[in-house]
Order: C-alpha cells, then structure tokens, then sequence
C-alpha cells in the first residue's frame, strides 16, 4: 500500500510536532485497515479532542472530529444505526481515561462493534503538558511540578474488567506487533481497546528525562513486557517492577457483541 | 392519548428511525413508547449512560442518514448543551424533546415549568441560531414533533420541541392523520465542496458510508470541512451563515394561531399557559382582548406583533420569570406586561380575566 492513497494529502503539512509518537499508530492502523481489504466508504474515523483526535482528519474516509472525551458515544450512535460501516475510534488518554471515562466504561460493557485505539502519551500534550490520568506517579507535568501523586489507570485492565471482547496494549517501538493487534481487533466483533504508548518529546520527555525521541522509545523497549512472561514470573512468586510496561494480548473473548447485523 | 406518547408517535409517523436517551422525569414515557416501537419498524431504541451520551449518539446516527432524535427535561437539557453547539457547528439534523420541569437544578421533576425557553435558544457556548416550537395540546405534541423533523432536515440544525409536564402528561384526543408530510434532507451534490451552502445557506447532507469522504468537524472549518481554526475571516463567515440561514427564514417559517387582530389588550403565550388564555378568550367574549398563540417560538418573528395593529398591551403569561416577555419587549414600544408564574400550576384564567379588566 501506499500512504498517500489513505491520507489527505491536501491537508499536509499535519500538526504533530516532531519526533511525536501519533504517526506510528497512524501508519500502524492504516496499516492494518488496508490489510483488511475494507473499502474506504466502508469505514468511519471518530475522534474526541486531543493531539490523537486530530488523526482522523488526515485521514480520506468519512470522519466525525467530535467533544471531548464523547467519541465513543457519537461511535455508537453510528454504528448501530449503520452496522455495515466499519468504525474506528482514534482517542488518547485525557480523553478517554478523563472526560470520557464513563463512555468508555459503557462502550466495553456493551460491547459495542468498535475498533478504539487509544494513543497514551501520559500527557495532555495539545494543551501544553498537564498531568492526564495515565502520567506515571512521580512524573513532572505543568500541574503536578512536584512530581504526580495519583496513581495512574490501567486501561486495559479497565477494558478487560468492563467487558471489551478484545484488549491488548503495545508501544509505538512494537510497530509491527502493535500492527497485528489493531488487524486482529478490526476483525473482531464486540469492543475491540488498542492500547499504544506514545511518546510525547515536546510536553512528556522533555520534562522527565527523557528528551531525545529515542530516550523514550528506549525506555518502551528496556521496560515491555510481555504479558505471557509477567504471568510466569508471578507464578514463580517473582515480583513485576511497578515501572514495568505490560504488553501484548490481554483479553480475547467471545461476548455476544453490540451494533453486528444479525 | 397523553402528549409524550403522541410526541413518539409524531415522530415514528416522520419517520424517526433512532432514538438514544437517558431516562428523566417528566420526559421517560417518550423514551419507554420508543423503545417498544422503533425495533418493530426496523429502528434502533438505545438508552445510553448519560444525556452527553444521548444526544451525541443521536449526531452520529443522523450521519448515517437516519432522522434522529433524543428526549429529555431540565437537568438533562444542561448536559446536552455541549453537543448542541457540536450539532449546530456541523449542521446536523436532529431533534430533542423537552418537556419542562420546574429548575434550577434538581427542582420540580414532576412539575411544570417554561425555564428553559432561553437556554434552548442560548445555551451553548458561541453565536447560533436554532428553531424551537413549542405544543399546547396533545394533538400539536404529534403535528409538532413530525414537523419539527422536517424543519431540522430542512436547515440542518437541531430543532427543539419545547413542551412542559402539563402537555406532556395531559391525555386528550388525538387524530392520528393518514400520513404526515416528510421533507427530505438535501444531499451533497456531485461536485459541491461538503460545506459549500446553496442559495438558502444551507449545504448538501453528505451521508456517511456513501463515498463522500468527508471530514465533520466542531473546529471552525473551510468549505471542505477542514479546520481553519485561526483565520478570521472564514470563523466570521461560517457563524454568520449559520444565523443568517435560520434567521433570513423567520417569518416564513413563523407559525402561530392569532385570535382578534383589531384588539386593544392581545394575550402572547405558547405552552401550557395557551390554555389558560383560551379560557380567558372564551370567557370574556370580547374583540378587544385578543390572542398570539406561537406555536414557533425560536427564531421569534417580530413582524407577528404588527399583525395587531391597534394592540395598546401585550400581556405575557409563562410559567417562569418572563423569558419570552423579555423578547418581545426588544421589538415593541408597546406596553408589554409578563404574568411570570412558577411553581408548576398554571394560571388561573380569574386572575388574567381581572388583569384584563383592568385594562380595558
């Protein structure tokens, strides 16, 4: 495939700053979209607000760039009034984990036929750096100076608990394992959660060491891993470093799911 | 039939194919009788998780296509504020049902009121305009909320019915017609930019899932549908469109009952409060007292008022502080006299009767 047949070139040069981890999920999901054999007026981007919900207007298929945190509402609204469309979900952590808690929480326990792909860079990156709910605690960001001192979510393990039929989390260094989860949950029925870290150099790494773009892709690479591994290790009674990324498919099941044409 | 049941039956006979909402007191029997109809008609009835996430999966059904609409009551009209403005930004068609309450916050839920008349108008942040109508009997509960379909295809915007509990739960009769008239929503045509407007400012409907490929934003965008959140001048022309394409149309989409056009004293009303001056009208018996009933209330069209030609007063009775009274004062010399009532009963025609023997 090339890019240039999904993307609005028109609408090029895009906004991200540079070395900003958002064009690997990009090129991740259409990636996978392309490799599904979907025709492009099949398919439907939904967004909120956010560095990562401005993907969809790159984008050249059908688009809603809706509020904040709501994308996942609007998603349902479309997909069970169309179910032939093929409706995928580009939110970050702010909006998602935030704003739209209580969307995304409905949309898992409804399991409700969407693809979301969150791109967590543990930052509210569009507003200048403030802490989101997935910053690390510990971490600098523009309202937490002093280090954060909330405990960040789990998303997937939200997911998962909510009742999403297919979860799995990987990082913007995984480009091809990240690639085949986001394959894998567009041909899933039910909710699909696509978790991908992000870098964020402008607003994340610059303010907690981690300023060059490969500081931080480092950082994902030395500290994944993989959830078949975390597993073995706990039942070895060997503890998991709080630092630790886990990756990899983390639910995969068989609910009955919302907005499929029966 | 009582009101809520005939506004989702109006809005099955237009051919309403989505309703997602939240349940709310005084407004849930709209909610229950579409559930149990729309599947039968091949519809889909969703109850989401809040009001923000009622009217937001109305915006995205009405993309699809479908006629969409969503019913709610004060504290729940105050969540969907956000997503209005989204829909009014991205010129999308829908409906929401009001069926008033007695607020701020929490207030009467099982009482009528009229508050929201100028939240539905102004509630969201950002200049716009909508159209909001508001029924006084059962059987315009139906006639409105069908039209209110056509009138929201027509401008591509949200369109209020702006009932009250009164309406709502009153039982009255109600001739079903054979069927009701359906405007259609305007496509895209081949070859027009997606928010390129016609003559009438309002652009083709680009339907999602038809090849159109188009971008739907709430950011200030170009006529392709792209943001351009910092030009001046496209912010300016876009929200001046979208006021100009509602208001340019106010007096021919003005629609009203008027009673006595020569009379000194002229009663304006919509709503439940109608019904007190109708028995006013029928009590006094007399050409000098006269009537306005809007049955339209957003945009208010001002050129109603000199229909009364020799109208010394207009008296404003509704059942909050005089929120429309306040309107209609900006475009009369006249006299202008609110009747505000609050607290969920409605006038007593005795005492409008005795206001306007006063007058007279």
């Amino acid at each position: 495939m090339t890019f240039d047949e999904w993307l609005r070139v028109d609408r090029l040069p895009h906004i991200y700053c540079a070395g900003c981890g958002n064009g690997t999920v990009i090129n991740c999901t259409l990636s996978a979209v392309d490799q599904m054999g979907w025709k492009k007026e099949e398919i439907v981007f939904v967004s909120g607000i956010g560095c990562s919900s401005r993907a969809p207007g790159y984008i050249v298929t059908d688009s809603l760039h809706t509020t904040h945190g709501r994308a996942i509402a609007f998603a349902t609204g479309i997909k069970m009034a169309n179910p032939d469309l093929k409706v995928v979900v580009f939110t970050g952590d702010g909006d998602l984990a935030a704003i739209g808690g209580n969307h995304f929480i409905h949309g898992c326990r409804r399991n409700i036929d969407l693809t979301v792909i969150c791109m967590n860079n543990m930052i509210y990156g569009m507003t200048g750096g403030q802490g989101s709910p997935t910053t690390p605690r510990g971490a600098l960001s523009t309202t937490t100076p002093y280090g954060s001192s909330e405990a960040a979510f789990d998303l997937c393990g939200l997911a998962a608990a909510a009742g999403a039929n297919y979860v799995a989390r990987y990082t913007s260094y995984h480009v091809k394992e990240l690639t085949l989860a986001i394959r894998t949950g567009l041909g899933n029925p039910g909710f699909s959660f696509i978790e991908a870290l992000v870098q964020c150099p402008t607003n994340y790494g610059r303010r907690n060491k981690l300023r060059q773009v490969s500081d931080q892709i480092e950082y994902f690479k030395s500290h994944a891993i993989l959830a078949q591994k975390a597993e073995r290790m706990r039942e070895e009674g060997k503890k998991i470093p709080d630092d630790m990324i886990i990756i990899g498919e983390l639910a995969r099941r068989n609910r009955p799911a919302l907005g499929v044409r029966k | 039939m009582q009101g809520n049941t005939a506004c989702a039956e109006g809005a099955l006979a237009a051919g309403c194919r989505f309703f997602g909402g939240y349940p709310i007191t005084p407004s849930t029997e709209i909610a229950e009788h579409m559930a149990a109809k729309l599947p039968k008609v091949g519809g889909v009835f969703i109850q989401m998780e809040d009001e923000i996430a009622g009217i937001a999966s109305v915006i995205g059904a009405s993309w699809t296509g479908a006629r969409a609409m969503t019913a709610t009551s004060g504290p729940g009209f105050s969540l969907m504020m956000e997503n209005i403005g989204f829909a009014v930004m991205t010129e999308t068609p829908c409906v929401v049902v009001n069926i008033q309450r007695g607020g701020p916050s929490t207030g009467q839920p099982t009482m009528a009121a009229q508050g929201d008349m100028l939240q539905c108008r102004f509630g969201s942040h950002g200049d716009y305009s909508i159209i909001a109508l508001s029924p006084a009997s059962v059987q315009e509960m139906y006639d409105l909320t069908a039209e209110a379909f056509n009138l929201a295809d027509r401008f591509r915007i949200p369109v209020f019915v702006m009932a009250d509990e009164i309406i709502g739960h009153m039982r009255e009769r109600l001739m079903i017609p054979d069927s009701v008239h359906r405007g259609e929503r305007k496509l895209l045509g081949k070859g027009n930019l997606p928010y390129q407007a016609d003559d009438d400012l309002v652009p083709g409907f680009p339907v999602f899932g038809k090849g159109y490929g188009v971008h739907v934003t709430g950011l200030t965008h170009d006529e392709r549908g792209y943001p351009c959140a910092t030009s001046p001048s496209v912010h300016e022309c876009l929200v001046k469109r979208l006021v100009d394409k509602v208001e340019s149309a106010r007096d021919s989409i003005a629609s009203c009952d008027i009673v006595n056009p020569d009379a000194r004293v002229v009663f304006i009303s919509y709503g439940a409060p109608s019904r007190a001056v109708e028995q006013v009208l029928h009590d006094i018996h007399n050409d000098n007292v006269g009537h306005l009933r809007l049955k339209l209330v957003w945009p208010f069209a001002e050129s109603l008022l000199s229909r009364f030609s020799n109208a010394e007063t207009f008296i404003v009775p509704e059942l909050n502080m005089g929120q429309m009274a306040r309107e209609i004062k900006r475009h009369t010399n006249r006299r202008v006299i609110p009747v505000p009532k609050l607290g969920g009963a409605l006038h007593d025609p005795f005492d409008l009767a005795a206001l306007v023997e006063e007058l007279l």
